[in-house]
């Protein structure tokens, strides 16, 4: 293996754990909006909730392009193992994905907004449930014979995929409570300052359970953990992760704006490293490591010269059109 | 259950990207008539313009939502349905649909945030640079998926190593041979269809008796449009059939529904194509016709479907009676972008009610068109998935024919509410028309104040 064969596929792999993390992060408290619209009655704040996403959410979504596109361009035969195998999972996610992006726009056309409220609420909360499945069933592992997925048509739908999708569900509604405390006044913030509580505790249980359960049903998992010397260098993980956890709750009760939600966000990139120091260099784990899915050299270069040009420009854009809505969201401000 | 993988593969694809070819041929459109809207309201500081302008997003913004989300299930369906096609093809498509997402897509869906609320937060030329970086975005967008689609038409610039198509050249495979007339003729077909929709709503508000300046507007502008992509179109389809001819001769002839290549081909207005017997049934036909337009020459021979065996054959008569559906509405809108050129030279443009009507009906035209043509150049790629180098039925997943069937009735019925819901809502929209919300007249400085609020009263859902 020639140095380019062996650092390419380390460099696509780092960029598209970027877009990945670039998706959780803000596809994340954008359907975390979704997931609390139960938790209130009142269509006007659900009004005020939705503004505050209304002109991010159509460019955080394409984070999520951002990662599929990237995993077929840099690691073609990953993403044709992973796609198969976890089909039905993917197209929940997908159809879920429609009703909630359509129900941007329905809603505020619409006569009656509670059942375009209802399919954002609904269809939010199963595209987050899906990407934990997906996740989940990653994580435990996928059957391939001769580089093509060969194991049975339900293999996803186990207790540990079901506990990762009501953990990536719990996690966004965290993302999506500090959020809209950092982006809103009145009841709405008062109510997202409130619930951001229940959520964080929720996360941390559901972050305890993947944690503990992983390392038991892997043994792989739990070598890379536990053996030495590698735990020398990895219990730094959860301790972070602990006193980070008790900072937001400090943050949140002291009716901070900003800090609770970038904390969540750190929770998240924790919890993210984890699974990646677990699987590490699986792409699709038990047997297929990023080497061996990866696309010609020829490819990646090409794909890579474009993305260092690109990629900056487009976080710059992205941060500039942050920028030009910063602050708390105006009253009636759409272009309705 | 046997259900038929390759088909029900193919059924939900072509379901599911002939839903979502309607929005970008729109949006394509719709978004530069959106800056140039943006640029003559700039430019004139004229408050039709900008009326025009705030109309056109409401419309715009239902479009793109659909337009998105219906593509990020096609984005996602190459490794869902196709995988081994993604598995061979990866390393060549994969970094054109890599470039469509980073250089094109971004772009798209961050400004939109601008476009659709930046109205009280941004100087109005900033405001129509956004609508102008969408347009851009939307545009290269269609520059990477052709040169995507076209290279599985005309694959040029690679290597097959170890089973799979490996680059070679870039720059072959960006530009292979058919790919300038595929982006020339779809990004054509956008501007045109987005024309025709502008003209019939344009028109609709004059029979209508209401917003009758911005309907003016409307009108002349779709016309003066229509009045050179519409020809242009026939010159371009034209050319691109050549090409055609040359890369994909069996194509051409189950366009033509010509069979025996050892004699000149007829063109046929009407037949129905009897696959089994080899032969069409019922022809109408202009002798000599296929050999004019394809050779320029009375004799002319060109390649007849039984030249290749049965298995190596498009589905004739999908990919005939598409052609024809696509070539009559093309003559139609022709037709009637001259007639209207006529009328506007004539002055009686905004008088004529039997034109007005028509064209007020005549929205859908270029949406159909474009759905007709994709059909044609698509079923006309089979038994191909990559023409000569992969197989349709070699490309697909190894997942149960039920479980894609499942989950095509699920995007129907997914499809069907959102689909019905969203034309249902720009009916609405366009019924309300330009000054819905009742802001008429001067609108005191955008930067301060909040002009949006007035559009925001209650009155507004009735």
């Amino acid at each position: 293996m020639g140095s380019m064969e062996m650092y390419l596929p380390l460099i696509w792999a780092a960029l598209i754990g970027v877009a990945v993390a670039m998706y959780i992060i803000l596809d994340g408290f954008d359907l975390g909006i979704g997931v609390l619209f139960p938790f209130t009655k009142s269509e006007t704040e659900r009004d005020q909730m939705m503004r505050t996403i209304a002109p991010f959410w159509d460019g955080n979504e394409t984070w999520l392009i951002l990662g599929g596109v990237g995993l077929f361009v840099a690691f073609p035969r990953a993403y044709a193992v992973i796609m198969p195998a976890l089909y039905i999972p993917v197209i929940v996610m997908l159809v879920a994905l429609v009703f909630r992006g359509v129900a941007f726009e329905f809603r505020t056309v619409s006569r009656s907004k509670t059942g375009w409220s209802f399919a954002f609420a609904l269809g939010s909360t199963l595209a987050a449930f899906s990407q934990g499945v997906i996740l989940g069933g990653l994580v435990q592992g996928i059957a391939v014979t001769n580089r093509e997925f060969s194991g049975g048509h339900f293999h996803w739908a186990t207790p540990f995929s079901f506990l990762c999708g009501v953990a990536l569900v719990a996690g966004y509604a965290l993302l999506g409570t500090t959020w809209l405390h950092m982006k809103t006044e009145g009841q709405v913030a008062a109510r997202a300052q409130r619930q951001a509580k229940y959520w964080l505790i929720a996360v941390l249980v559901f972050m305890a359970a993947v944690s503990l359960y992983t390392p038991i049903a892997e043994p792989r998992i739990a070598a890379r953990w536990f053996s030495l010397p590698n735990f020398y260098f990895l219990w730094p993980v959860p301790t972070i992760t602990a006193l980070v956890a008790f900072a937001c709750w400090h943050w949140i009760e002291r009716g901070r704006e900003v800090p609770p939600f970038l904390a969540s966000i750190a929770l998240f990139m924790l919890g993210y490293i984890g699974l990646v120091i677990s699987n590490y260099p699986y792409l699709v784990p038990p047997s297929l490591t990023i080497w061996d899915t990866s696309a010609s050299a020829g490819s990646q270069v090409f794909m890579l010269i474009g993305t260092l040009f690109l990629l900056p420009m487009v976080i710059g854009y992205v941060i500039f059109v942050y920028w030009i809505f910063r602050g708390k969201v105006r009253e009636g401000e759409s272009y309705h | 259950m046997d259900a038929d993988p390759v088909l029900l593969a193919r059924l939900q694809f072509a379901f599911t990207v002939v839903f979502h070819i309607i929005f970008p041929s729109f949006t394509i459109g719709l978004s530069a008539w959106l800056a140039t809207l943006g640029g003559l309201w700039v430019y004139t500081g004229e408050e039709r313009y900008q009326l025009l302008m705030r109309f056109w997003v409401k419309i715009f913004a239902v479009s793109f939502a659909m337009g998105v989300v219906s593509g990020i299930v096609l984005s996602y369906q190459f490794g869902t349905n196709w995988s081994r096609f993604s598995a061979f093809t990866g390393d060549v498509i994969g970094p054109l649909l890599g470039y469509e997402v980073l250089a094109a897509f971004f772009l798209e869906a961050t400004f939109l945030g601008i476009l659709l609320f930046g109205f009280s937060r941004v100087p109005p030329w900033l405001y129509t640079l956004s609508a102008a970086v969408v347009a851009f975005g939307t545009m290269s967008s269609a520059f990477w998926i052709l040169a995507a689609n076209s290279w599985m038409q005309t694959p040029a610039g690679h290597a097959i190593e170890n089973g799979i198509a490996v680059p070679v050249d870039w720059l072959q495979i960006i530009f292979n041979p058919s790919f300038p007339y595929r982006f020339a003729h779809m990004l054509n077909a956008a501007y045109l269809t987005t024309a025709f929709v502008v003209l019939g709503v344009g028109a609709r508000f004059l029979l209508e008796g209401r917003h009758l300046s911005e309907g003016r507007t409307m009108l002349r502008m779709g016309i003066g449009l229509a009045v050179i992509l519409a020809p242009l179109q026939l010159f371009i389809g034209d050319q691109h059939g050549l090409n055609t001819l040359k890369h994909q001769p069996i194509k051409v002839a189950a366009m033509e529904g010509h069979w025996d290549g050892s004699k000149p081909a007829d063109f046929y207005i009407f037949a129905w194509p009897d696959e089994k017997a080899e032969k069409n049934r019922f022809e109408i036909s202009i002798p000599h016709g296929s050999s004019l337009i394809l050779t320029h020459s009375w004799d002319g021979l060109i390649p007849g479907l039984s030249s290749v065996p049965p298995d190596q054959r498009p589905p004739v008569t999908v990919v005939f009676f598409a052609f024809r559906i696509m070539l009559a509405l093309g003559f139609f809108m022709i037709a009637a972008a001259l007639y209207g050129a006529f009328l506007w030279w004539r002055g009686t443009l905004f008088q004529t009610r039997w034109f007005l009507r028509i064209v007020a009906n005549a929205w859908w035209t270029g949406f159909v068109a474009v759905i007709a043509g994709w059909v044609v150049t698509e079923s006309g790629r089979q038994p191909w998935l990559v023409y000569n180098l992969m197989r349709t039925a070699d490309g697909i997943s190894p997942v149960p024919g039920a479980t894609v069937l499942g989950t095509l009735a699920l995007f129907i019925v997914a499809y069907g509410i959102v689909f019905s819901f969203g034309i249902y809502y720009m009916n609405r929209l366009i019924k309300q028309g330009p000054d819905a919300g009742g802001h008429g007249g001067h609108e005191p400085g955008f930067l301060s104040g909040n002009p949006v609020a007035a559009a925001q009263s209650p009155g507004r859902e009735t």
